[in-house]
Parts: structure tokens; C-alpha cells; sequence
């Protein structure tokens, strides 16, 4: 069985002004060879003016399993949203 | 143990039901994962083997601009099987796995292109039908519970419809052509519309998969609705060809609101899954002298690239 290429993941940015998002992966020898293949596979169809391309293995991810903890110190937190406060209706521009 | 799975099975059916996605590194049953391995590289194989019996036209299309579109087509192709690899390797299989299963004919892809593509009207009925019925099976799957493949279906989905259009167009030309163009698109409809049917699986009585495969959310509708889906919708596009489907039994009923149709030839099915379709040995003889003959190519880029590295290390240090 053949060795793989590396893998990459790809992020496109898909016009000036708005962020790079992640879109999808591929194998490449290396990070010019990434960004070549993301151009083929990825923006066929003009859907990027930029693309990043990070080794899969570079990438720290959360733990699924330990989501409830780690997000839990915004779940009581509702104050920090506008909606919280009960302001009269003849405020306007606010 | 069983336990603690009873359990966070449990949890995972409920977030199914909810309508959640399931990601790469959440929790699944094994079987859960296993089926999606099996179904997705099926998936992902016959894009790369679909890519053959089109890939024969290219250099024989007849004009420039049916040459250009459909490279384009067979290109669409290759990186729709990428896409798909790729959200099978988020399951924990390897790509060196993947292709090792199609190469040595372990895996299976889909029985429709181990027949052949014999004259030109072929690329024509291959895109309008072949297309047409993967897209519908396709545009299901857009909502199956797996997140990267849903997300891998959503992208394929916008392209596929291009597919079938320039497939469609090729019909329209030749179905408004001469006498003998026009029997040649009649010719490739005849031959290609029960392999088309037979593309969305085994009756649902006899699908051993559908169960537990809706319960799951990979299938959203049996084999037999989109079947019928499908038939429903080709017909109108047969009789604005003016073409005929080969199939007697063929009938509006207007009490079902569906088009009846004859039965299909499930012997033939069979014979064609089981890997005896009349170019099964050709599909996987050609995709592994393609894979042989590119390893150097491969393995050339990789010592390329390691060496590159070890440069750039010592000029660092």
C-alpha cells in the first residue's frame, strides 16, 4: 500500500472583504502544491480570490465531549445580550 | 460499558431526531461509522470511476465546444470523488485504504458505468439520466445527519446541475437532427433508461440497508420513491425530445398521480452488481494502470518535497 501525500485543510476566501472559511481538505506533497491542488478542486467555478492552506495534523481542536464545560460560562450569561434589557418603546435609536 | 453506550447511544438517536448534524469527532456507534465509510467511498469510487466511460469521448466529441464542456464535466468529476474522499477520511480511514479497495475490486461503485458508452448520444443520455438520477439521490443526501458529508453533497449539488444540462442539450441537438442522429439519441435512451432505474437500488422490500439507514438519517426516502420521483419527472423531458421510452407499460395514472411503469429486469441487476456488467473488468483494468502508471509521479513529488524540507532546515539552523 502507497504512502499518502500529506493532508491539508483549505480555507477559501471567497471575495475581498469577507473572512477565509474552511471548505473542505486534500492531499498535497507539499504547501505549494496545497494551494495548487485547492485552486483545481476547490474554486472551479471562481468561489475564491485567496486560499490558505494548514497541515490537518497542525490543527488543535475541542473536545466534542467536553463541550458542556467548556461553553457553559455563557449559557447564564444573558445580559450580555441587548435584548436583556426591558427599556420603553418610545426610545428610539437604540 | 454497554451501559455507558446504551446510554450515549441514546443521546446520539436524540440529537439525530433533532435534527442535528453528527461532526467527525463526536460520538457515533461504530456501525454508524462504518456504514458511512462503506457508503460514501461507493460514492466517492464511482465519481472516479464515472470518469471513464466519459473520459473515452473526449478526444472524439465533435465539436470544440462540446470538447471543452465535457472535460469540464469529467474534471467536475474527479473533484467530486476528492470531496468525497476526503469526508470519508474523517471517519478514520486512510486514502492509501480507500483506493486500495477500489483498485483490488473489493469496493463497489455504482453498476451503471460498467456498461458502455458506445456512440456519441451516449454523453447525451449519460448526463440527462445518469446525472439526473444521481442528483436526486444526491440532492437528498444535502440533508443526511453526517456534517461533512452533507456539506461534500451541497457543493457537488450546485455542479451537477451543469452535468445535466449539457446532457439534455446533446439529446435536444441530436433529437432535432437528422434522421440518423435522431435514431441514434432514440438508440442511447433505449439502452440507457432501465440501467437509470435500476441506479436507485433494490426494491424497498428487498433493501436490507433502508431501515436502519432512515432511522440514522443517511436516507431521507426509500429506493422506490425516488425511483418513482425520477420517472415522473424524465417523461415530460422524453416527450419534449420527442423520443420514446422504451418501456410498454409506461402510463399516466392519473389516480395515483404518478406514471405507472414495467418492471425491471432484476436479474440483470444482479449480474451487473455482482460485477459481471459487460465492462466491469475493463472499468477497474483501466483505473489501475492509471494508478500504477502515475506512482512515480507520486512518490517523485513526495521525495521533492522532503528534500526541500531538509534544506530549508539546514539553511536554518
Amino acid at each position: 500500500m502507497n504512502k499518502d501525500w500529506p493532508l491539508w485543510e483549505v480555507f477559501i476566501r471567497s471575495k475581498s472583504g469577507l473572512d477565509h472559511r474552511h471548505c473542505g481538505s486534500l492531499h498535497a506533497a507539499d504547501a505549494k502544491m496545497a494551494i495548487e491542488n485547492a485552486r483545481d478542486v476547490y474554486t472551479r467555478r471562481q468561489e475564491g480570490v485567496s486560499i490558505w492552506v494548514v497541515p490537518s495534523s497542525q490543527i488543535t481542536a475541542s473536545d466534542p465531549e467536553a463541550s458542556g464545560e467548556l461553553f457553559e460560562p455563557a449559557l447564564d450569561k444573558v445580559y450580555r445580550h441587548p435584548t436583556f434589557y426591558d427599556l420603553p418603546d418610545a426610545l428610539k435609536h437604540m | 460499558m454497554e451501559l455507558y453506550n446504551e446510554k450515549l447511544e441514546a443521546e446520539f438517536q436524540s440529537k439525530i431526531d433533532s435534527g442535528q448534524n453528527i461532526e467527525a469527532k463526536d460520538w457515533m456507534p461504530e456501525k454508524y461509522r462504518k456504514t458511512h465509510i462503506r457508503q460514501i467511498s461507493q460514492h466517492a469510487h464511482s465519481e472516479i470511476i464515472g470518469m471513464l466511460p466519459e473520459g473515452n469521448w473526449i478526444t472524439r466529441a465533435p465539436s470544440l465546444k462540446r470538447k471543452i464542456t465535457l472535460l469540464a464535466k469529467v474534471q467536475d468529476e474527479g473533484g467530486h470523488g476528492l470531496y468525497l474522499y476526503s469526508a470519508a477520511e474523517t471517519l478514520g480511514i486512510s486514502r492509501a485504504e480507500l483506493n486500495e479497495q477500489l483498485n483490488s475490486g473489493r469496493a463497489k461503485y455504482s453498476s451503471i458505468f460498467n456498461y458502455p458508452a458506445v456512440t456519441w448520444a451516449d454523453m447525451g443520455a449519460v448526463g440527462w439520466l445518469v446525472d439526473g438520477a444521481a442528483i436526486m439521490n444526491q440532492v437528498m443526501l444535502t440533508r443526511t445527519s453526517y456534517g461533512p458529508y452533507a456539506r461534500a453533497m451541497v457543493r457537488i449539488c450546485k455542479e451537477e446541475s451543469f452535468h445535466q444540462r449539457q446532457g439534455y442539450e446533446i439529446m435536444l441537438t441530436l433529437s432535432k437532427g437528422t434522421e440518423v442522429q435522431k435514431r441514434m439519441a432514440q438508440d442511447a435512451l433505449n439502452r440507457w433508461w432501465w440501467p437509470s432505474l435500476m441506479m436507485f437500488g433494490p426494491r424497498d422490500e428487498e433493501s436490507v440497508h433502508t431501515e436502519q439507514a432512515m432511522k440514522w438519517k443517511i436516507k431521507l426516502k426509500s429506493n422506490d420513491e425516488l425511483r418513482q420521483q425520477f420517472v415522473d419527472q424524465t417523461v415530460p423531458q422524453a416527450e419534449l425530445l420527442g423520443l420514446t421510452i422504451p418501456d410498454p407499460k409506461l402510463k399516466w395514472n392519473a389516480e395515483r398521480g404518478h406514471y405507472d411503469f414495467g418492471d425491471i429486469d432484476w436479474e440483470e441487476f444482479k449480474r451487473v452488481v455482482a460485477g459481471k456488467g459487460p465492462c466491469s473488468y475493463e472499468r477497474l483494468k483501466t483505473r489501475n494502470e492509471a494508478w500504477d502508471k502515475g506512482a512515480w509521479v507520486r512518490e517523485a513529488a513526495m521525495a521533492f518535497a522532503e528534500k526541500q524540507q531538509e534544506k530549508s532546515l539546514k539553511e536554518a539552523s
